[in-house]
């Protein structure tokens, strides 16, 4: 692990290829690597943007692309009104602009390979984008692991990577997906119309076939902290329990 | 590489000279951690110094209060790229531990043991002569359980993941020895002006 990011961790200058429009607030930026690396879901990487006066600006994303073998990766870049780097992806950026970044980076929030015991992901907003890569993963590599995503949203229309989201429910009958509205009503039987708690987090671990070995969690500081503590009142150990919080 | 159509928001040159490469300035105080926000009482509360794997002296709560008190106001640098001016913090120095368990010069590296079983690796020079605490407070008020109360360390020189959170001992090594970050490649050092984030850097 420690090995590849050494060898692979340079800056590499990157092709926008595609630009989605995923919700209101959430644009994907796919990237054509010009120097080709293997990564594990739920690593990120390190953009670096560059003023005329060589003032650079750098921000981590998370990769939302599973690894492949095709070398162009997903970013889901978040606007961020107050931002400095989510604004000028969304308002400047274009096809066939240049992107500087690095990568693959982090070495914790990674998906654990083949495992007998189920994961629980939970995210919130664009934290999502880590446990993405993940279950995209677990899809491509079929790896026999069951997966449950309670991700926490505004509305149905914030739901970021929903169609697919819903697609791979139906297709793969090992993940279990729960959404949580928390500004509209949930419209979907077995979804939530309130804020994350330690009930609904109960509840949708006991979907998974045993109980969870691990659990990944990625969304803001507030966010992550009930969210922990409700995993570890399922009984993980707090070294199963893996987060990534929002930086600035 | 100029990136097309980008000027960002540059700070004045007064503030700039003041970030490091790479980073940008914020006025929140983000919270990153790799796990659960540990809870620790006072109460439960111990700090350990270790040579090698032998235990030289442990402090209560209590005990630790006790030594003397040093205040520290510092620029700070995540590695994630934000950097907070003027950060004000009260705990107890290196310097003052060391004494306090009658060591002059241990060995030359360390390693921050954490109670959430985080560790990092800081030389015996980026510890002493006055450059680093075990911070009690943070701008006057006992520190946040989420920034790494009771007790954190503060080396606030290097970036901050060596600053570790939730901080329980200090173990003094003759190598140094990787603590979690820098086995997940982080870089072994951490200097914010030579931009000394990963492995390599």
């Amino acid at each position: 692990m420690t090995e590849a990011i050494a060898a692979t961790a340079r800056w590499q200058s990157c092709a926008i290829v595609e630009i989605a429009t995923r919700t209101p607030a959430i644009k994907s930026f796919f990237l054509r690597l010009s120097e080709t690396f293997d990564y594990t879901a739920g690593q990120h990487v390190d953009v670096r943007l560059t003023a005329p006066n060589g003032y650079t600006a750098m921000r981590s994303y998370s990769i939302a692309s599973a690894p492949s073998d095709s070398n162009v990766i997903e970013l889901a870049i978040e606007r961020l009104a107050d931002g400095e780097v989510s604004p000028f992806f969304h308002d400047v950026a274009r096809i066939g602009d240049m992107i500087e970044l690095r990568g693959p980076l982090g070495g914790h929030f990674l998906w654990p390979g083949p495992t007998a015991n189920p994961l629980l992901l939970i995210g919130a907003g664009s934290g999502v984008v880590p446990l993405m890569a993940m279950i995209r993963h677990r899809k491509a590599s079929g790896e026999p692991v069951p997966v449950a995503l309670l991700l926490s949203s505004r509305t149905w229309g914030d739901v970021l990577f929903r169609d697919e989201l819903l697609e791979l429910e139906r297709s793969l009958p090992d993940l279990a997906l729960a959404l949580a509205l928390t500004r509209e009503p949930a419209t979907r039987r077995d979804d939530f119309s309130r804020r994350i708690d330690s009930a609904m987090v109960a509840g949708v671990a006991a979907r998974l076939p045993v109980p969870p070995g691990c659990a990944f969690v990625c969304g803001s500081n507030a966010f992550v902290d009930i969210a922990t503590d409700a995993v570890l009142a399922l009984g993980l150990k707090a070294m199963a329990i893996k987060t990534e919080r929002y930086g600035a | 590489m100029v990136t097309r159509g980008f000027t960002g928001r540059q700070s004045g040159s007064e503030l700039s000279e003041r970030i490091p490469p790479g980073q940008h300035l914020v006025d929140n105080f983000p919270v990153l951690t790799a796990g659960p926000t540990p809870r620790i009482e006072p109460a439960d509360w111990t700090f350990t110094l270790k040579v090698g794997t032998r235990p030289v002296k442990a402090w209560n709560w209590s005990e630790f209060n006790a030594l003397p008190r040093t205040r520290m106001t510092r620029d700070i640098h995540c590695v994630t790229s934000w950097s907070k001016l003027n950060t004000a913090w009260e705990g107890v120095a290196i310097d003052d531990i060391l004494a306090d368990a009658g060591l002059s010069a241990p060995t030359p590296f360390a390693l921050a043991h954490c109670y959430d079983g985080y560790s990092t690796n800081v030389p015996l020079a980026d510890l002493a002569t006055g450059k680093a605490m075990v911070a009690l407070n943070y701008e006057g008020q006992p520190l946040p359980r989420d920034h790494g109360g009771p007790a954190r360390l503060l080396v606030p020189h290097l970036y901050f993941w060596k600053s570790a959170k939730w901080v329980s001992g200090l173990q003094f090594t003759e190598r140094d020895e990787a603590g979690f970050w820098e086995l997940r490649g982080y870089h072994k050092y951490g200097d914010p002006w030579r931009e000394q984030r990963y492995k390599n850097d």
